[in-house]
């Protein structure tokens, strides 16, 4: 079995945030920069089931400028194959990375695809989705467990009411919750041997696809920021201002 | 242009964020349409009939929809799409999990989780974990969007009479199955919707000690909650998460209790209107965005919050 990973560069979930003071987007010059963290939960569990021996073979892909080449080398640190970098200058939407992703995948032919279920920079939770309806390959969203047997994919899905569990088959496109596993810290001499392992590089522009934004981004603001409260000295304060001046007991 | 929202359910009631995004749909037209795909559900038309702001409920009833997969869902929605401006499902697992399909079938961008309607073209949502907020504008020739139930009120559901249509099943291919879900039995409210909330983090310790939690939320007949951290120590189940990556949440009361308040917690709750942090760390951040910060041991406060709320309600019996 063949598995391919897609990992976004994102802001680090550490960094707080600011908001580019012309309003146009958020600050991502000289701030640390990161495996977009459920993206790392894909790479763990596609080097999970190499090490199993039900993957022969496991790649990364991502989409972005030559700074993606770093994220791609941490999965390879993490135990990936290889890595290809989709070069791209703009920011593309999730339609735009899922079809980039499909022209990838129709070349690489893998069984499996895993991706994080949402970017922490931009949150639309789209791109799996997108893809496997494009693939027109199973869809198994927010996996927080992964079973493959003969071919048969069980997995469990994190849903707003609890659990759900479906068995479906390969070639299928699952994207990862946080909770699917616990993904280790590349070792200094896997970090080293990364530095070896091949990365493709092709240039976004050769694959003939529209990946011009449909959106437009008019403003991006800081939210309303909350007004500090007081504290209480106990909690006999703590209930009497509930009651009586914020009214909400 | 009329609207289509697409409604999430259990195959015999609406779940609330249908009702708000219903509430969304009235800022974009007054021609709304409600678009229920499962299975036995006639019970469901017939009590949708009543929504007053819904003109028609489209139903698609079929033995094959019972357990919502996508993959045979969103095929029926683009069937209907070219009728409509906008289409819109709630932000919840439920919609995200359906309406990108939709967005690939159709060839449009999606926008995720709209918290703002400024007009028929201009949207609000945030990004960054709710860091920042983004206007967007789009001329696509359908608007495919998930909403935020938080930031819609919840519509009236009586004082209409819809009229309703039945839709015939369009059937896919599928290869995946529903085997079971696992869904925690409760009493409280729906943690989406309720009036008050009552989180716990790691600093409950272990899942013996939310029963402190759920003392306290069954005197203020409050929903239960619950930091990533709690979830991933195995405290508390996954759907009791409030977060960047789990629920959002924006009730009147949001009592925090052991949470730290790591920025992706904060994305979650932040939008409650009153928010009392009880924790022994000073420094804790979730102290810098609440109401009441209380700094004190837990498993010492809330037995004691409990008692004071007793002695309230005898006051007041």
């Amino acid at each position: 079995m063949k598995v391919l990973v897609a990992v976004k560069r994102v802001v680090d979930y550490k960094v707080q945030i600011r908001v580019k003071s012309d309003n146009s987007g958020v600050e991502t010059q000289n701030v640390k920069m990161s495996v977009n963290p459920p993206d790392e939960n894909a790479i763990e569990e596609a080097v999970k089931l190499k090490e199993q021996g039900l993957a022969n073979e496991i790649i990364s892909v991502s989409i972005g400028d030559d700074k993606s080449q770093d994220v791609l080398r941490t999965s390879m640190a993490m135990g990936i194959d290889r890595s290809i970098l989709v070069k791209s200058q703009n920011t593309l939407e999730p339609l735009a990375v899922a079809k980039t992703l499909k022209i990838i995948i129709d070349k690489e032919k893998p069984d499996l695809v895993l991706m994080g279920k949402q970017a922490i920079d931009d949150d639309s939770n789209q791109t799996g989705q997108i893809l496997s309806a494009l693939l027109n390959w199973p869809q198994g969203c927010f996996i927080s467990n992964l079973k493959i047997e003969n071919n048969k994919v069980f997995i469990s899905r994190e849903i707003d009411e609890g659990i759900e569990n479906l068995e479906t088959s390969l070639p299928a496109v699952l994207t990862c919750d946080l909770r699917l596993n616990t993904p280790r810290f590349a070792s200094l001499p896997n970090i080293m041997k990364a530095k070896k392992k091949p990365l493709e590089t092709i240039d976004i522009d050769t694959l003939g696809i529209d990946t011009s934004s449909k959106i437009k981004t008019l403003k991006v603001i800081e939210p309303p920021k909350r007004k500090a409260g007081i504290m209480v000295n106990d909690v006999k304060e703590l209930v009497q201002k509930l009651k009586y001046e914020a009214k909400v007991i | 242009m009329s609207v289509l929202v697409i409604a999430e359910h259990d195959n015999k009631n609406l779940k609330s964020s249908t009702l708000n995004t219903i509430s969304a749909a009235e800022k974009l037209s007054e021609d709304i349409h409600l678009l229920i795909l499962g299975n036995k559900i006639e019970d469901l038309a017939k009590s949708s009939k009543s929504i007053q702001l819904v003109k028609k409920v489209i139903i698609c009833d079929h033995e094959k929809l019972e357990n919502q997969i996508p993959e045979l869902s969103s095929p029926i929605i683009s069937n209907l799409a070219e009728n409509y401006s906008h289409i819109l499902a709630p932000s919840s697992t439920f919609g995200k999990n359906l309406l990108p399909r939709v967005s690939a079938q159709l060839d449009v961008t999606q926008i995720s989780d709209i918290i703002g309607i400024e007009s028929q073209d201009t949207f609000i949502r945030p990004i960054y974990a709710g860091n920042a907020i983004s206007y967007v504008q789009t001329d696509q020739k359908i608007n495919l969007m998930t909403v935020r139930p938080t930031s819609f009120e919840k519509c009236e559901e009586a004082g209409g009479d819809a009229a309703v249509e039945n839709i015939p099943f369009i059937d896919s291919e599928v290869k995946t199955t529903f085997v079971s879900r696992e869904v925690s039995k409760s009493d409280r409210p729906e943690l989406g919707n309720a009036r008050v909330v009552v989180s716990g983090g790691r600093g409950l310790e272990n899942s013996d000690n939310f029963k402190l939690l759920y003392d306290l939320a069954d005197k203020l007949n409050a929903a239960v909650g619950a930091s990533r951290a709690a979830v991933d120590s195995g405290y508390i189940g996954n759907e009791y998460q409030v977060g960047q990556t789990g629920k959002m949440v924006a009730p009147e009361l949001y009592i925090a209790v052991g949470i730290s308040g790591a920025i992706q917690h904060l994305a979650g709750m932040k939008e409650s209107k009153v928010i009392v942090a009880i924790n022994k760390d000073l420094e804790a951040p979730i102290f810098n965005i609440a109401d009441y910060g209380l700094s004190s041991d837990l498993f010492q406060a809330i037995p004691e919050i409990i008692k004071e709320l007793d002695l309230l309600n005898q006051i007041e019996s």
